[in-house]
């Protein structure tokens, strides 16, 4: 990232100006550890926390300085003892051993510009105070004043697990106060409709016995609808487009499907239709499928975008403008007429980027398409006519992922440039800018009510943001590596992580709260969905497996005394092997993406690849 | 406190030499030690740099392999203007040099023939992507069809067959091998700890669960329309039946069956010398051993039996002196190579017990010369190193042998096409060994004196092989030098041993052969083959265990496992018929048909099958054909 965009570098690093004996680094540093490691159990594990950022500031002041063998050393006599998620940036750290490498350096500025972030019961932290004071040690002292923010809290000192669940991230923990912001996590209500229900489509005319039996169901779901949800957001909280007529018959289609749905649970497990996409020779770098399973895209790294149908019905495009101009608008299948039968085909493929295409997303009407790519553009298109409508430009680096919002208009792109924004189809600029990850923002999700939008990014944390002010109301630390992949839970109150380290994490929206750990997969978790009614969660990863958890359960017995609540520690059940309900292991195929369809089959697709 | 693992840092820097020859290269004639130092620390850092963002680019596009283009990309997010022009598809293309204590690893520009690019035929356009769907899972089963990896991976069957007791029911649940990452176990899955751990020390001697073998009505309905197929008329479904044997990954529940069904089978049809049925059954064997995912140590004792019969059996068919039941000898031989190569181990002996059973009957004065034919097939199929150490000595008895028959008063005609047939084996077979034993001039005169009968015939066709050798050797230099880049593995063809390695032809039914006996061996009809056989192909194998001499006494009368090792608790529960090979006296011939069409009991051959060139001469029948010959008691 070119370095204007960042807050003027000598400033931020003379900081490091203070000179200490540089020889004496090493004593520091040993002198302290030596302490912690002869304190109270109950405190080690605390105080441990110190020993990375110490670690890295140190050095950096070493390097800073100019004492490079100094800094050399103490690298080497130090790292080993630092935790093992941090392998990455440790790495970073070795390759820097000058000055001059410092200035461009993205990790490190984050670590100079935002102070770490650790929890520490008071009692562990008077006895860290003490100690420093004690041995006049004013080398690490300065480094904890002004370079760490120590989170204190009263109660008892967190253990080793507590602590190992918590942190990983680039910048230490989340402070307590970043998740204290009220979260509206609850559903918006569903407009009603009294649509007759035979006589939209075929498929009711088929089974001509179940409208009568859906009728009072439907009033059910309707009946449901109505009351509202104590923690929904009101209704206008954002402004919402107008339901077409087309939108309110898909919501009526929606929920005929529904009345058909499978009840998912751990005796009845879904079907999985694997897409197996064929000679895409590593190629493949998104998928998305459409709600009602009707159409597939997949984004290559050839820049193309390409979309199947995966039902019966080909791919149609409007006529062109003189064709048009032939037929009679009057008739009553005018909207049939439009359609070019001669094109039509299982595949159309859209070209446009100059890059590869790291994400895409269908609009909730399927009318549109949305692609992000490594040309720093987002593109929408037209499912109508198979051509680009608008090409968004606002990230000038990759951008890695993009989603309309669940009702349309809305939509989120993350990139390389470590800010997500926030669009509107008919607006050139972005709507809103969410900044503050300190690395690529790497997957973006809307939340079901469309008023939040989670971002996972490499300083693997993963951030809510409010659509309507731009602030981050949530915080989640845990994760050792880059997120990449998130899904709300179909009732909004929960989601759902996944990242390279191959871990499953939990998070409870309203609290704040990491609920759980679905450990399992040995590699990148790149697709993360839960069921329709939310009863299982699948996973998919580059390990080439797609496992289903059992999400009843995982959110079932949640210990929220007040306690937890208020500070945020909770005690991970380890009950993995509990929760897992199946392992399917496909033929070397990766699997990219998952998706429920409204009957609660799951499709999962994913590129063949030959070793 | 943190892990015993040790954080791999690379420390590498970029030679400052290197630099002072690319600063060379660009004019600047005298760069300072101390700059090019400066300069190499820098670039070094920059490298690794581009390094870690071309890492991005990788997980974003969802791969596990670096690519050029990431690296390309990595330069775009830094503004450095891209390489152009350079797109290297799989392997880096520098060459390494070394000599004078220098190590040099340099680009080669080759000089093209334009008019070679031109003459090249245009490369085949690559597939275009396409989307395929499948059922990964149904219901929380995943069904074993050929787009899902096979349910009971061959590690698995293999542990399972060598190592019983550590094997686990086999399921998905066992992810034991992809644990790579070195990831923290959860402590619920203590199941797979167990498993890794040594059992005996683990937990008190837990017998393993027996496991029940039920089909699935799919499964059962699958196995019959495929057991029909194979033994059945139709030549078409037969090659649609052999091809499913061959490559569905489902089919290790049903691998019991099929052995017991070839082995019934030919037990049965070697009593009514039903050519046809025998060769089927043998391509059934040869597409089970080529199925990748099926291990199939365990049925080993039901298959050599079955596979040895049809090689040495004295007699395979009706009319010996017209059918060619020679082409099932050698197929069934090469089988049995094939076998050996893949499954013999130290502990098992396989390849030993094998030789030994093929030598004696060989040695043995009253073989006939079918058996004769099939031990010898059987040898030489072995590799190279058995012929020369086992059949290259016994050369001029069995020369003798032959010329007793060919020239000495007429005998029979069956012998004499039997002596016919051994003749030509050898010769084929010794041939190419001969050839690579002696020095080049061959003098017919000289043969004769070592080999005997056979040397003049063996002197003319050593001539042939050498000139095909030095045919391919010659074929196998031309194509180095046109290679462009040269890899580790072409060196090691510099030398060619032999022909390379031919899969073997699989048997078409002769014409002639009249088709006898219908009904026999499940239900099967014989079919009515219309193609001639084409002349056999044979492969050489070099078998890496091809041992000379072996003092280990291979009995097959006591026990019905040939492989020491292998596991009866997992076998088949209804039907375990009991084979046994009995190489001692002949027993009464009577041979009973019971009750529903799939039971037999045989008891042995009819003795006239053994006294066709001398009754009443001989009266206990030579040991070796016994093989075929052992009482077969079915149980019902």
């Amino acid at each position: 990232v070119a370095v204007e965009d960042q807050p003027d570098v000598s400033a931020v690093l003379s900081a490091y100006n203070q000179q200490g004996d540089p020889t004496l680094y090493e004593e520091y540093y040993s002198g302290l550890k030596h302490f912690i490691e002869c304190s109270l159990d109950c405190h080690r594990a605390e105080l441990s926390q110190l020993f990375y950022p110490l670690f890295v500031h140190m050095y950096l002041e070493l390097v800073y300085n100019q004492h490079e063998s100094e800094a050399k050393s103490f690298f080497e006599r130090f790292h080993g003892d630092q935790e093992c998620y941090y392998q990455d940036d440790l790495r970073v750290l070795s390759s820097l051993t000058k000055k001059e490498h410092m200035k461009g350096n993205e990790t490190m500025l984050d670590f100079r510009t935002s102070k770490f972030v650790l929890r520490i019961s008071r009692d562990s932290y008077q006895l860290l105070k003490r100690h420093l004071q004690e041995k006049q040690n004013n080398q690490i002292w300065n480094i904890v004043q002004e370079h760490l923010y120590i989170d204190i809290f009263d109660g008892m000192p967190r253990s080793k697990q507590q602590i190992d669940a918590m942190v990983g991230s680039l910048a230490g923990e989340a402070k307590r106060e970043a998740n204290k912001a009220k979260v509206f996590f609850g559903l918006l209500k569903e407009p009603e409709f009294d649509v007759p229900l035979d006589d939209e489509d075929e498929e009711g005319e088929n089974e001509e016995g179940k409208p009568k039996k859906k009728k009072p169901k439907k009033d059910s779901v309707g009946s449901k609808s109505k009351k509202q949800d104590p923690n929904a957001p009101p209704q206008n909280r954002i402004p919402l487009p107008e339901l077409k007529d087309s939108d309110k018959l898909d919501r009526v289609m929606n929920m005929k499907e529904a009345a058909r749905r499978v009840r998912l649970g751990p005796e009845c497990l879904p079907s999985i239709c694997f897409y197996t996409f064929l000679n895409a020779y590593q190629g493949l770098t998104a998928v998305d499928i459409t709600d009602d399973s009707s159409m597939i895209v997949g984004g290559f790294a050839d820049s193309t975008v390409r979309v199947w149908s995966v039902t019966p019905k080909k791919l149609r495009s409007v006529k062109t403008a003189a064709d048009l101009s032939l037929i009679d608008k009057e008739s009553d299948d005018v909207l049939e007429r439009i359609m070019d039968e001669k094109t039509a085909s299982e595949l159309k493929i859209l070209y446009g980027h100059s890059g590869p295409v790291y994400g895409t997303s269908f609009s909730p009407d399927r009318n549109y398409l949305l692609s992000c790519s490594e040309d720093g553009t987002v593109r929408l298109w037209s499912l109508q006519t198979f051509t680009c409508l608008v090409g968004y430009k606002g990230h000038n680096y990759p951008v890695w992922d993009t989603q309309f919002s669940p009702y349309g208009y809305y939509f989120v792109s993350g990139g390389h440039d470590r800010v997500a924004r926030l669009w509107a189809t008919d607006h050139y600029q972005p709507l809103r800018i969410f900044a503050g990850h300190l690395a690529d923002v790497t997957c973006t999700r809307f939340h079901p009510n469309s008023n939040y939008i989670a971002t996972g990014s490499a300083d693997r944390t993963i951030r809510l943001w409010d659509v309507l002010n731009g602030n981050c109301v949530r915080i989640f630390t845990g994760h050792k590596g880059p997120i990449h992949s998130l899904a709300f839970s179909p009732n909004g109150r929960f989601l759902a992580t996944g990242a390279t380290d191959g871990r499953v994490l939990l998070w409870d929206i309203g609290h704040g709260l990491m609920v759980g750990e679905l450990k399992g997969h040995t590699d990148t978790i790149y697709a993360l969905r839960f069921s329709r009614d939310g009863e299982i969660l699948a996973s998919g990863s580059m390990d080439n497996t797609v496992r289903l958890w059992d999400a009843v359960k995982a959110f079932e017995d949640l210990e929220t005394d007040d306690f937890t609540t208020a500070t945020g520690h909770i005690n991970l059940p380890e009950n993995s092997q509990d929760l897992l309900l199946g392992t399917y292991m496909t033929k070397s195929t990766p699997v990219v993406h998952l998706h429920f369809t409204r009957r609660n089959l799951l499709l999962a697709a994913g590129a063949y690849s030959s070793q | 406190m943190s892990e015993e693992k040790k954080l791999k840092l690379s420390q590498t820097l970029l030679p400052p030499e290197s630099l002072k020859v690319m600063a060379e290269a660009l004019g600047v004639a005298q760069a300072g030690e101390e700059t090019c130092q400066l300069l190499s620390e820098e670039a070094s850092y920059r490298l690794k740099e581009v390094a870690q963002d071309a890492l991005k680019f990788m997980h974003m596009g969802k791969r596990r392999k670096l690519t050029t283009g990431d690296v390309d990309f990595a330069l775009k997010l830094k503004n450095v203007e891209p390489l152009y022009g350079f797109h290297a598809q799989e392997f880096i293309p520098f060459r390494y040099a070394s000599g004078g204590g220098r190590e040099l690893y340099f680009y080669e520009e080759k000089e093209v023939d334009l008019s070679d690019i031109i003459n090249t035929p245009l490369p085949r356009v690559p597939l275009d992507v396409c989307l395929k769907a499948h059922w990964l899972s149904i219901e929380g089963v995943q069904p074993a069809i050929p787009e899902n990896p096979p349910p009971a991976p061959k590690e698995q069957q293999k542990a399972e067959a060598t190592e019983p007791l550590k094997s686990t029911k086999p399921g998905q649940e066992d992810d034991g091998t992809l644990k790579g990452k070195g990831q923290s176990v959860t402590s619920a899955d203590a199941k797979g700890k167990e498993k890794k751990g040594p059992v005996l020390e683990v937990a008190p001697l837990r017998l393993k669960p027996r496991s029940v073998h039920e089909l699935s009505v799919e499964q059962q309905l699958y196995y019959k329309e495929i057991t029909e197929a194979c033994v059945g008329s139709c030549e078409a479904k037969r090659a649609e039946a052999l091809q499913s044997i061959a490559t569905d990954p489902g089919l290790y529940q049903m691998l019991p069956r099929f052995s017991t069904f070839i082995s019934e089978g030919v037990r049965v049809n070697v009593v009514q010398n039903n050519l046809a049925l025998l060769i089927y059954l043998m391509r059934m064997v040869k597409a089970l051993m080529d199925n990748p995912t099926l291990y199939l140590e365990k049925y080993l004792h039901e298959l050599i039996p079955a596979v040895m019969t049809c090689i040495v059996s004295r007699q395979l068919c009706l009319r010996p002196d017209v059918d060619n039941h020679w082409a099932l000898r050698d197929f069934a031989a090469r089988l049995v190579a094939q076998i050996c190569k893949n499954f013999s181990t130290t502990t098992n002996n396989i390849q030993s017990r094998i030789t030994k059973t093929f030598t004696k009957s060989w040695v043995d004065e009253k073989t006939p010369w079918t058996t004769r034919y099939g031990s010898i097939a059987g040898l030489a199929e072995l590799g190279h190193d058995v012929i020369k150490t086992l059949i290259l000595p016994r050369l001029p008895l069995e020369g003798e042998r032959i010329r007793a028959i060919l020239e000495g008063p007429v005998v029979s005609n069956i012998d004499k096409i039997g002596a016919d047939h051994v003749q030509t084996l050898l010769l084929k077979h010794c041939a190419p060994v001969v050839a690579k034993l002696r020095a080049p001039p061959d003098q017919a005169d000289a043969f004769r004196a070592e080999f005997g009968f056979v040397g003049a015939a063996l002197c003319s066709h050593v001539g042939k092989a050498r000139a095909q050798a030095a045919l391919q050797a010659q074929q196998v230099n031309r194509t180095t030098l046109t290679i462009t880049q040269p890899r580790p593995t072409l060196t090691l063809s510099q030398a060619p041993q032999g022909p390379p390695p031919r899969p073997p032809s699989i048997i078409k039914v002769p014409g002639a052969i009249a088709l006898p006996v219908p009904g026999v061996g499940g239900g099967g009809r014989p079919g009515t083959p219309t193609q001639p056989s084409p002349p056999p192909k044979f492969i050489v194998m070099n078998s890496a265990t091809a041992t000379g001499a072996t003092q280990q006494v291979l009995t097959f009368s006591t026990s019905p496992a040939p492989t020491a090792t292998s596991p009866v608790t997992t076998s088949v529960p209804s039907v375990q018929p009991v084979v046994k090979l009995v190489s001692a006296a002949p027993t009464v011939p009577s041979a009973t048909v019971t009750g529903s069409v799939q039971k037999y009991i045989v008891v042995s051959l009819p003795p006239s099958a053994g006294d066709k060139s001398g009754p009443g001469a001989t009266p206990p029948p030579p040991p070796a054909p016994q093989l075929s010959q052992y009482p077969l008691q079915c149980s019902q």
